[in-house]
């Protein structure tokens, strides 16, 4: 039987790799996937707690969670397709100043 | 049996998530990424949310994850364009950091021992879908008017305007 703190590290440690990559990586593309891999690790600390709490309410908060991913996911690579179509070369974010014109 | 595919499913999906960071080129960080949302989908069946587990295989290793590969494909980036991000040392440091901020984390999680015996519907869809419909109506709603916000949105940012 594997206790519930073990799930709950897991998921700090996908958050944290999801954050350094944000963090770091300047590919925007790449920002976007290690955003969706934070959520998911919050996603999992959801389950884990529902499961400890014997409460189905954190599950329903991680089917929210999907939804609001899913919505943020949608205009992320909508954003991203603009600034490529304006800048014609990068998505890099180092290189963006569309705002300073 | 439950602790072998814990392990199995905890070293996957960290290892695919390293990956997904650490990987130059964005279509393999997002065949990483499938990767790891399958392994939370495995971890998700054992902490008995089988719904959510289908929820989260379909919606995120499925439509979530293909919308990222059209948008890579679509955007073409060659190859010289895809230099190596951040020195060496950074990414060290950020190691380092990394641990020690789980490390803090970790202790603050307290020593639970395992869950208590689980109803038997525990996570089904019916118990899901009745909390969603009863307790939890109203967010229930309010994800139908987020959703149209989005599909408008990436509808008309997409949308090329020749200017």
């Amino acid at each position: 039987m594997i206790p519930i703190s073990s799930y709950l590290v897991l998921s700090a440690v996908l958050f944290v790799i999801g954050a350094l990559g944000v963090l770091i990586r300047r590919n925007a593309l790449i920002m976007l996937m290690s955003l969706e891999l934070m959520l998911n690790a919050v996603n999992l600390s959801f389950v884990a707690y529902a499961r400890l709490l014997n409460d189905v309410g954190g599950q329903v908060f991680v089917f929210f969670n999907i939804t609001v991913a899913a919505a943020e996911a949608a205009v992320g690579l909508a954003i991203l397709l603009t600034i490529y179509h304006r800048t014609k070369t990068t998505v890099n974010v180092d290189d963006l100043h569309l705002m300073q014109r | 049996m439950e602790v072998v595919l814990f392990w199995v499913f905890a070293i996957l999906s960290v290892g695919g998530g390293v990956m997904v960071v650490l990987h130059r080129n964005p279509m393999n960080s997002a065949i990483s990424l499938v990767v790891t949302m399958l392994c939370l989908a495995g971890l998700y069946v054992l902490l008995m949310g089988a719904f959510i587990a289908v929820i989260q295989v379909l919606v995120y290793a499925g439509a979530v994850m293909v919308l990222m590969l059209f948008v890579i494909m679509m955007l073409t980036l060659r190859e010289d364009a895809l230099q190596r991000e951040g020195q060496p040392a950074v990414w060290v440091l950020a190691g380092i950091v990394g641990f020690l901020v789980v490390l803090r984390l970790a202790r603050l999680f307290p020593s639970t021992p395992a869950a208590l015996p689980a109803t038997p519907d525990f996570g089904s869809i019916e118990a899901v879908g009745s909390q969603l419909f009863s307790h939890y109506l109203l967010p229930f709603e309010l994800t139908s008017v987020l959703l149209l916000i989005a599909i408008v949105g990436a509808v008309i940012l997409a949308k090329r305007t020749t200017p």
